[in-house]
């Protein structure tokens, strides 16, 4: 298949992995020195998965994500600056300093949320889908989530769902090897994920995570077929965290080496990198200055947000109900 | 005034007019048309109790039938209410919550508040309450108390079909989600109800009958039994005053503090379990803002707190009747 892309799409695929990478290498730091309260989930590793899918998407298109959900907001369009301030709790961020690092959403650009809960998402995603075939203006909806989701309820239900109602929803299992600590080859029983697309009467792929280009060539078969009105596709991105479960976590279910090897072989930028300068005629130069506007946005966002007020005590009681 | 139809009509009758103002309006829900993927007829069914019939014919494919994945579907009327639908969605028995809570009360319930003021979620979910049916243990409970224990939810509960229609179209034209309670036994209760459309704000109780020695405060099928208690009281010369909160998130103090500060006397008749129950919650709220008012301690008739048995003459001892309603409120009224 022809790629779609343009090379002012591949420079924009390029900024959001980028922006991910440092936006996660960053807060991994600032956690570390303690400025970051709560749960953090980081997605460092991941970037190709939720730009190869969000490349696909427009505005109107909308995604669910998960507990580890930087990622699928930068790659669809949240503000990074609100975001940063929302992991800080800060009056200035996203959701207002209510919401946290687990629960980033911004309707307007189509992300309908993180979320603390293991499969939260599939279903919500169901109406989404839903809510685009009454527009009937070729809308689509992704869920993301995890191979630990892979083993929810929820996301059975969701899948059969979707296909019976035949939705434009495309569900993306990011299986990263590891729900929390214990490891997808024990827990995710069929072995690939994707082969469960079977059981739903749907297509499903297995694709290599930390190849953008793999991940987008899937998704716009995925996603053309949900335009079409097709129904629901199963994709599998196989990818590794570059970081624990959550920050803290000392990682010593992995190998020993497992994350220095997967940093120095498996890096999806670097891979980018390579394809995009080999195949695409991009230079260094241009990622370069991508890589420059990155590291001062990440430094400005980090800046703003410590600097940012906290919410007011009042906020404690605004926004449970629109009207009660 | 108006014709009178049942409860059943008043809530088949409010989706109506609401599905034929507003092409957002959407229903969903195990067997709401009956019959999708079968060899038979559309529309077999329209609800497991025929509550849906007939919607299918005038509106298609906007009510839709579901697998039986209720996390899916609660979750997917959900997600379609954050993307600008009002999906009115039907949990055919309240116990089957633990199937799809999650989608309720970490999803549906948060979104405003964990998003910054960000999100509309104006979703309707329809559930059955109640027992009185030899429905048994899964069947028949009155869950209630759970979703008012929820910030973020609306909980409604009707005691007659001019509320039920009323409150109905309320909910769903509200942009907050609402669990909306129908009990079963009252489905084929009649009563007058206008043919044009209404609606009934939240919050406010409902004064259904007047009087000055006890104040009684039921909810639902509870209504019509105090009901039936009170009439048999006055033969007695005992008044009692009846109020029916209609919704218990959010909830109406006022009309009840009122009305004890004139009786001195409340009892909470509630067919909810009696721990942490709205009996209890009620009490709670009296004790503390209306304990100047009270000349009797506050009476509670609930059912035991056990599950609902099946045989009848077991289920009938579970249920609140008339006759413990009278006992309690003579206890009240008695108290010197």
């Amino acid at each position: 298949m022809a790629l779609a892309l343009s090379r002012e799409d591949l420079l924009e695929a390029y900024r959001r992995m980028k922006t991910i990478r440092e936006f996660e290498e960053r807060v991994h730091v600032e956690f570390a020195k303690g400025g970051i309260p709560g749960f953090v989930h980081l997605y460092a590793g991941e970037e190709a998965s939720a730009a190869g899918v969000c490349m696909n998407l427009n505005d109107d298109d909308k995604i669910a994500s998960t507990h580890r959900g930087h990622g699928h907001c930068i790659a669809k369009g949240v503000d990074v600056k609100g975001m940063m301030a929302e992991i800080y709790g800060k009056r200035t961020g996203t959701c207002h300093g209510k919401g946290g690092s687990m629960h980033i959403a911004d309707l307007d650009t189509g992300m309908l949320g993180a979320n603390g809960i293991v499969g939260g998402g599939p279903p919500l995603v169901c109406g989404a889908a839903l809510a685009a075939k009454f527009k009937g203006k070729g809308g689509v909806a992704v869920a993301f989530f995890g191979d630990g989701a892979s083993n929810q309820g929820t996301t059975f239900e969701s899948l059969n769902l979707a296909a019976a109602w035949k939705l434009p929803a495309i569900f993306v299992a990011e299986n990263n090897g590891y729900a929390e600590a214990t490891g997808a080859k024990f827990s995710v029983a069929c072995g690939d994920v994707s082969t469960r697309a079977v059981g739903f009467g749907m297509p499903g792929i297995t694709v290599d995570g930390h190849d953008f280009f793999a991940v987008y060539e899937a998704m716009q078969t995925a996603v053309q077929r949900a335009r079409r009105g097709d129904g629901p596709s199963l994709v599998e991105v196989k990818l590794d965290r570059f970081f624990g479960h959550f920050e803290g976590d000392n990682q010593s279910y992995r190998a020993p080496d497992e994350v220095k090897n997967v940093r120095a072989n498996k890096d999806c930028l670097k891979r980018f990198s390579e394809r995009a300068s080999q195949q695409y005629n991009i230079s260094a130069q241009e990622l370069t200055t991508i890589d420059h506007e990155v590291a001062k946005l990440i430094d400005e966002a980090v800046a703003a947000a410590v600097a940012a007020p906290e919410p007011a005590p009042e906020d404690l009681l605004t926004d449970v109900y629109i009207k009660y | 005034m108006a014709r009178k139809i049942s409860f059943q009509q008043a809530i088949n009758e409010a989706l109506d007019q609401e599905m034929a103002r507003d092409p957002t309006v959407i229903l969903m829900g195990e067997d709401v048309v009956g019959g999708t993927g079968s060899d038979g007829e559309m529309d077999a069914w329209g609800g497991v109790l025929g509550v849906t019939k007939g919607l299918y014919g005038k509106y298609g494919n906007r009510i839709m039938d579901t697998p039986i994945s209720e996390s899916a579907f609660v979750g997917a009327a959900i997600g379609a209410a954050t993307c600008g639908m009002r999906p009115v969605c039907e949990l055919m028995f309240i116990d089957f919550l633990g199937v799809c809570f999650d989608q309720i009360y970490n999803q549906a319930a948060k979104f405003r508040y964990m998003f910054g003021g960000k999100a509309r979620t104006p979703v309707v979910i329809r559930t059955m309450i109640g027992a009185g049916f030899r429905a048994a243990a899964q069947h028949s409970q009155c869950l209630y108390p759970i979703f008012t224990h929820i910030p973020g939810l609306k909980v409604v509960i009707p005691s007659s079909p001019y509320d039920a229609k009323g409150l109905l179209i309320q909910a769903i034209r509200d942009d907050d989600p609402v669990i909306f309670c129908e009990h079963k036994a009252l489905y084929t209760m009649e009563g007058e109800v206008p043919e044009e459309s209404y609606t009934i704000p939240f919050g406010e109780a409902k004064v259904v009958r007047e009087g000055s020695d006890v104040t009684i405060v039921a909810l639902a099928r509870m209504v019509n039994m105090a009901q039936k208690a009170a009439a048999n009281l006055a033969k007695d010369g005992i008044s009692c005053e009846i109020i029916d909160p209609r919704t218990t998130s959010p909830f109406d103090e006022e009309t009840i503090l009122e009305s004890v500060e004139n009786t001195g006397r409340l009892v909470i008749v509630d067919e909810a379990t009696p721990r942490c129950g709205m009996a209890a919650d009620i009490s709670a709220m009296v004790a503390q803002k209306g304990f100047n008012f009270l000349n009797a301690p506050i009476e509670m008739v609930t059912p035991p707190h056990t599950p609902v048995p099946f045989a009848g003459s077991l289920e009938d001892l579970y249920i609140p009747s008339p006759a413990r309603i009278e006992a309690a409120v003579r206890k009240c009224a008695e108290y010197a």
